[in-house]
């Protein structure tokens, strides 16, 4: 392998958004975020799993509960394994995801609103 | 990046000055991709959440949808990001080549039983009176849940490429910047499966 970067065992390019000075940064440290990213990610995923297959809950309760799970996997993803880390964020990067979480919400918010409601007009 | 001058001037002044910028542009220009994917996953989201209802006297998700083979697929999807993870780790850490490629034909092989599983659901429900022309239910659903499978297909076709890649001309800055491209994408198709899973199986067999 030819590589220019620095000594064996310090991390050899800025890795996606792990910061780039983060103090401490090793292979032991990087290793855990994605084991901790990986268990986290299996119980949050095997909760709603089980509750709709015993059906645990009324509908209602459960729609709600798989929602918010899957807003808490989300965010896990988001930094353990996609490495963003809001503090640190480049502005570039942060405006950008901004900017598409607002046409999300606008545009496929609004899509739903606006068909949701002529849906029930319609009976 | 004031910390990085600090931590070492000398890194600046040489041509790893100009890999690290290449590195970001790179990065950003992948995350526009990735953000105007998202939105067209969110727009075929929001179509589908419209048309739930919407059977035409067709069968529904809790006759068309089996529980058992969603969740392995989930499993083998979320075990292929975190083997991918291990890959980045053992390129960014030099581990060596062969551990690199190791990471990732395990995760090539992951998303291939992703993938299987997926084919083998859809081809249930055709079997059942699913298929997308029955009803604007199985239109949304088709329209949704294969894009996926085809993103996911390209990671797969994109990581052969790369080992390939790898193989004939080792771990170059070429290379390692396909390999951080491939991940950012793959665990991007991650988070889509949480919402396609959680909103079209689990809230239609809930």
């Amino acid at each position: 392998m030819k590589d220019v970067h620095g000594p064996a065992g310090q991390p050899q390019w800025h890795h996606p958004r792990f910061g780039r000075s983060a103090p401490g940064r090793s292979f032991r440290r990087d290793l855990r975020t994605y084991l901790w990213g990986l268990c986290l990610a299996l119980s949050l995923t095997v909760v709603p799993f089980a509750l709709v297959y015993w059906h645990l809950m009324t509908t209602g309760s459960l729609w709600i509960a798989i929602g918010l799970f899957a807003l808490v996997q989300a965010v896990v993803h988001f930094r353990c394994f996609l490495h963003v880390h809001p503090p640190h964020e480049n502005v570039d990067e942060m405006l950008l995801v901004l900017f598409t979480a607002v046409i999300l919400v606008m545009m496929a918010g609004g899509t739903v609103w606006i068909l949701g409601n002529l849906h029930s007009r319609m009976y | 990046m004031n910390g990085d001058t600090l931590d070492n001037p000398g890194f600046r002044l040489s041509a790893i000055h100009h890999h690290v910028d290449r590195e970001d542009e790179v990065r950003f220009g992948f995350w526009v991709f990735l953000m105007s994917d998202a939105i067209i996953f969110g727009l075929i989201f929001a179509t589908y959440a419209t048309m739930i209802g919407a059977t035409a006297g067709g069968p529904g998700p809790k006759k068309l949808f089996d529980i058992g083979s969603v969740a392995i697929e989930t499993g083998a999807l979320l075990l292929s990001s975190f083997t991918f993870g291990m890959a980045s780790l053992a390129l960014l850490y030099r581990s060596g080549r062969g551990v690199v490629i190791a990471w990732l034909v395990v995760t090539l092989l992951l998303g291939l039983v992703f993938l299987g599983f997926e084919v083998h659901d859809f081809l249930t429900m055709f079997a059942l009176g699913g298929s997308p022309d029955r009803s604007g239910f199985t239109s949304a659903f088709f329209a949704l849940v294969p894009l996926h499978g085809l993103h996911v297909t390209t990671g797969c076709i994109w990581m052969v490429v790369l080992i390939g890649q790898m193989l004939r001309y080792g771990t170059d800055e070429d290379v390692r910047l396909g390999v951080q491209r491939l991940a950012l994408f793959w665990h991007f198709l991650d988070i889509v499966w949480i919402a396609i899973f959680s909103l079209v199986y689990l809230g239609g067999l809930a």
